[in-house]
Parts: C-alpha cells; structure tokens; sequence
C-alpha cells in the first residue's frame, strides 16, 4: 500500500511539472494507436488459439524427437539418431525427383508411382463400392445373399490377395491395383448399406408422395441421405489402401515408396528407411485430411470432419 | 352437396406379427364436400393416423375402399400431399430447394422453368417464409420447417391436403400462429383438408366438421359433429360464442366422458 501510494505520488507531480508540453506528449502516445490492429484483442484470441492448436503436437514431437536423438546418439546404436538420419538422407530431402533411370528416383517420383496405383484402385472401389452397397442397403434378398459373402471375404488380409491375383493377372501393376482395389471395397460396401438402411422413413414417404422414379430417388434422396455414412466408408478406404500399397509394393517390386524401403533395406540404409516412414505417414494423414474435407463440401457440413 | 369428393368406405385395418393380429381400424366410413376442413381426434393409438396413411396410399388398407373422385386410391400421389408431423424436410436441401423439388416433379412437364419457379417463390410468400428461402433446415425454427413443410404440400397443389398433427410438436405461440396462417390460406384456397389433432380448441377453430374416433383396438368413427361457425373466424371473439362454447364441450365430453382412453391416466 505504501509503495504503490509512493509512486503514484511521484507520478503526478512529473505529469503537472510540464503543462505545456502536454501536446508533444499526446504526439508521442499516438504512436503505439497504429500498432493496435497487430495486437487487438480479436488477433490475440485468434493467435491464442493458433498457439493452443499447434503447440501441443510441436511440443510432443519435440519431446520424442529428443528421447530418439538421446537413445540413438551412442555410435554403436544399432538404428541412426535423427541428426544422423538428416545428414545421411540430405540428398534425398533436397532432390525429390531426381531420376538416374530404373528404379533409382527421387522419394517424390517414388511416392507419385504409389499414388497411382492407389487412385486408380481407390477409385474403383469406391464405384463398384458404393454401387454394391446400395443394392445391398435397399433390397433385402441382395442382402441376405451378399452380406455373408462380404462377411467372411472382409476378413482376408489383403496380402493374401496378392499371389492370386499375380497368378490372374501375370503382372505386378495391376495386381498391386486389385490389392488396393480388395482392401478399400469392403468398409465402402458396408458403411454405404448401413447408410442406405438408415434413410428415415420420413424421406421414404416424400419420395412416395412425390413419385419419385427409381432414378430420381437413387439421386435425390438416397445418396445424400447416405452420404455421411458412405464418406465415413471412403474415409476408412483411403487408410486401409495406403497401409496395403506399402506392404504389396514391397512384395511387387519396381518404383513405389513400399519397394524403395524394402530396397533401403537390403542395402543397410536405414536412415532412408526412416525418411520414407516420414513421408508415408504424412502422405496417408494428406489423404485422410482430402477426403475428409470433400465429405463435408459434399454433405454441407452434416459428415463431421 | 351432391357426390362426395373424397369417400372413405368401411376401411379395416389390420397390423399383424406371426400369429398376432392386431386391429386397428374397424369399419371406417367417411364422406368428404370438395372444399371442407375436416378434423379427425381421438386418444393417442387410436389410429387417427393409420387412417390418414391409408388416405394418403402410404398405408395399405386390410379391407375397404378410398375413392378420391371416384377414382379408387391406392397409392401414393401428390395429387393428395401430406404434412407430417416433424415437417420430413431434406436438410440436404434449402427450404426453396426442399419446395422446388415437389414443383420440378408434379409440374415438371406442365410449366415452364421460369414459371416452376415463381410458382415456387409465391407457396413461400404465401407462408410467409420467402425470406428465409436459402436458408436449410437445420437453421431454422420448428415452426418455420413446419411453414416449409405446408407450403411444399400446397406447392403441389392437390385435391386433399392431409395434415398429420401438424402442430403437434409446436410450442402453444407458435401453434396460435401457425393456426391462423392456415385459416388465411384456407379461406384464400378453399382446398379440402383432413387433418389430424388431439387439440380440442384447434379442431374447433379450424374445422367444418370434426370427426370423433373411438378408442383402440378395433377403432371406429364415434361421431361427426359439425362446427356451424361462420367464416372467417376470429379465436379472440370465439372464446364467448355460444356455437363455439358448445362445439368444445361437445367434443370433450365425447374424448372425457364417453371414450375415456384408461391407460392415459
């Protein structure tokens, strides 16, 4: 109390000592009024939340990041610390798309070739997914036929699929494709029926009451009523396709992110090893993050992010 | 009064599951003027509404006929629009998109793009929601879906309009209010109606005849009376009319004194 009363009394004498340079010291206040935008409270909070958002994870890797260069800093540890897996993969970080021919390519060309073959066997499980997962939701002597089928079919790892569909196919490409194809059609089929078996029969009867053709209701009322279900399908497809390229890559050969570790491997370059870990992770978190974000433009907003 | 418009005749209905067979309507006619409101009470589970589905071809009826200008009904068309109880609207769907879709399908061929479109704009204004027309369901209050919703009926312009208590999840105010849009409508329309309620004041403010249900199983018309008030009314100065007086207590005699619905209590 009597601190703050000491300096408040030292304060005003200062301030009526020198009345009359009361406007040169306005001047000098005005300063800081322009900067108030940088630091206005709607920026604060926002930054605040940026902070709050981003700075747990940063932290965490941090941490993990420190255990990992701790465990792994002795020289005869038997993985790289991550300074050592920097310094060995620098090549590889600063030249993506290098291309010395044959499989020797940069990460980005590998991963390119990885995406490929997901897209193109995504893409087609998606189709017949959807498709088939339609007809099982709306009849029900397709479901009781199907669903015991898809039932126990889902259960097969999707390795497993490989040797058969290189003795089909006789070739890696497209078996790689069918692997992918195998893995991201069932929770497509499954989630499109529970969706399509869950439409209210509230919109059954608009349908009803207006007419609606077998087409017009396929499009206006069946896929968006389903559609948060059949995204959250898609959404577990994407993951599974992008655990299944890596492994069936490894087995298949040639360029693609799987092969490349499997390759890294063989040749004792564990910090490359590493580095396509990295990348595989944050390429399947990407597509997770894209089809999510179509889900809700898609739907409006009624799939949850 | 001559030929009915809509006839319901001796309609049973029964719902069965394995050997258990459960009636629910038992010899139901009725007989409905082009351009009369009618109003369909009784208890909850007495099948008011089983009756309306059957009306509407929702419902296929165990025995019976419905003949919408003698034109036998069963299934369903917009020709007969319904408003459900919880409005039913695609919340995928803006509230002028949600209308739009009835008018692209019942008009379709009929108008042109332009005048689907004014005829879609014009249901709106006439529920006065117009400004809420972009708008989803989602973001709009349970009486304005419910707004939406009768005017996508009326958007297909058909010969009955079947209600399905559809004020029934509506806060009093707002049913008030609600009630007196659909007389404003009614009087500009002339449609004939059938709606179903289990509100006393509601069946007597809106309806020209009302039509008592006994209680269930085995559900019968156990009354029709007629509300002999004339039109446009007004709810402020009905309260001390002595038709009005006399309809209400009427109706509540028959739901309190006679059909007494015992598990209620």
């Amino acid at each position: 109390m009597t601190q703050t009363a000491a300096a408040a009394s030292n304060v005003t004498p200062l301030k009526s000592a020198q009345p009359a340079e009361a406007p040169a010291s306005a001047k000098v206040v005005a300063l800081p009024a322009p900067k108030k935008p940088f630091f206005g409270p709607r920026m604060k909070t926002r930054m605040m939340d940026a902070a709050a958002t981003f700075l747990p994870p940063l932290l965490t890797v941090g941490l993990l990041l420190l255990l990992w260069e701790l465990l792994c800093s002795s020289p005869t540890s038997s993985l790289p610390s991550p300074s050592r897996v920097i310094s060995d993969t620098w090549e590889l970080i600063a030249n993506p798309f290098y291309d010395n021919g044959g499989n020797d390519k940069g990460l980005g060309w590998q991963l390119y070739a990885s995406l490929k073959r997901v897209a193109l066997g995504y893409a087609l499980a998606a189709v017949a997914g959807i498709a088939l997962g339609a007809l099982v939701g709306a009849s029900t002597w397709a479901l009781r036929g199907l669903d015991p089928v898809f039932q126990v079919l889902r259960t097969i790892p999707p390795l497993a699929w490989l040797p058969l569909s290189l003795a089909a196919f006789r070739d890696g490409e497209p078996s790689a494709i069918f692997v992918i194809f195998i893995t991201a059609i069932w929770p497509v089929i499954i989630n499109t029926a529970v969706g399509i078996r869950n439409i209210p029969q509230d919109y059954k009867n608009v349908a009803q009451v207006l007419r609606l053709n077998p087409i017009e209701y396929f499009s206006k009322i069946m896929l968006p009523a389903a559609a948060p279900y059949i995204f959250t399908g898609l959404r577990i497809g994407i993951g599974l396709s992008w655990l299944a390229i890596v492994a069936a890559e490894m087995l298949i050969g040639g360029v693609g992110i799987g092969f490349f570790i499997w390759d890294a491997w063989n040749s004792s370059r564990i910090s490359d090893i590493i580095l396509a870990l990295v990348y595989v992770g944050a390429v399947g978190f990407v597509l997770d993050r894209i089809v999510a974000l179509i889900a809700v433009a898609v739907t409006r907003g009624t799939a949850n992010a | 009064m001559t030929k009915p418009f809509l006839k319901i005749e001796h309609v049973d209905k029964s719902f069965s599951r394995g050997a258990m067979t459960n009636e629910v309507l038992k010899d139901v006619s009725l007989d409905v003027a082009e351009g009369e409101f009618i109003s369909i009470i009784g208890h909850s589970g007495c099948g008011k509404s089983t009756l309306l589905n059957i009306v509407a071809g929702l419902t296929k009826a165990t025995k019976g006929v419905v003949f919408l200008q003698d034109k036998v009904v069963d299934e369903p068309g917009p020709d007969r629009a319904v408003v459900f109880q919880n409005h039913s609207l695609l919340p995928w769907l803006t509230c002028y998109e949600n209308v739009a879709l009835a008018v692209d399908k019942v008009f379709g061929r009929s108008k042109t793009k332009a005048e689907r479109h004014d005829w879609t704009m014009h249901k709106l204004k006439l529920v006065h929601m117009e400004h809420a027309k972009d708008r989803r369901p989602a973001e709009i209050s349970g009486g304005m879906k419910q707004r939406i919703g009768i005017a996508r009926a009326l958007a297909m312009q058909p010969k009955v309009l079947l209600l399905d208590e559809p004020f029934g999840a509506l806060d009093a105010l707002t049913r008030t209010h609600l009630q007196d849009q659909v007389m404003q409508i009614q009087a500009e329309l002339k449609n004939t109606v059938l709606m179903i309620t289990h509100d006393v004041d509601e069946a007597v403010l809106l309806s020209d005849r009302i039509v008592m249900m006994t209680n269930g199983p085995s559900a019968r018309i156990g009354e029709v009376l007629d509300v002999p008030l004339a039109r446009p009314r007004n709810r402020l100065e009905l309260v001390s009319d002595r038709a009005y007086i006399a309809a209400r207590a009427a109706v509540l005699k028959f739901l309190y004194e006679r059909h007494r619905f015992v598990e209620a209590a």
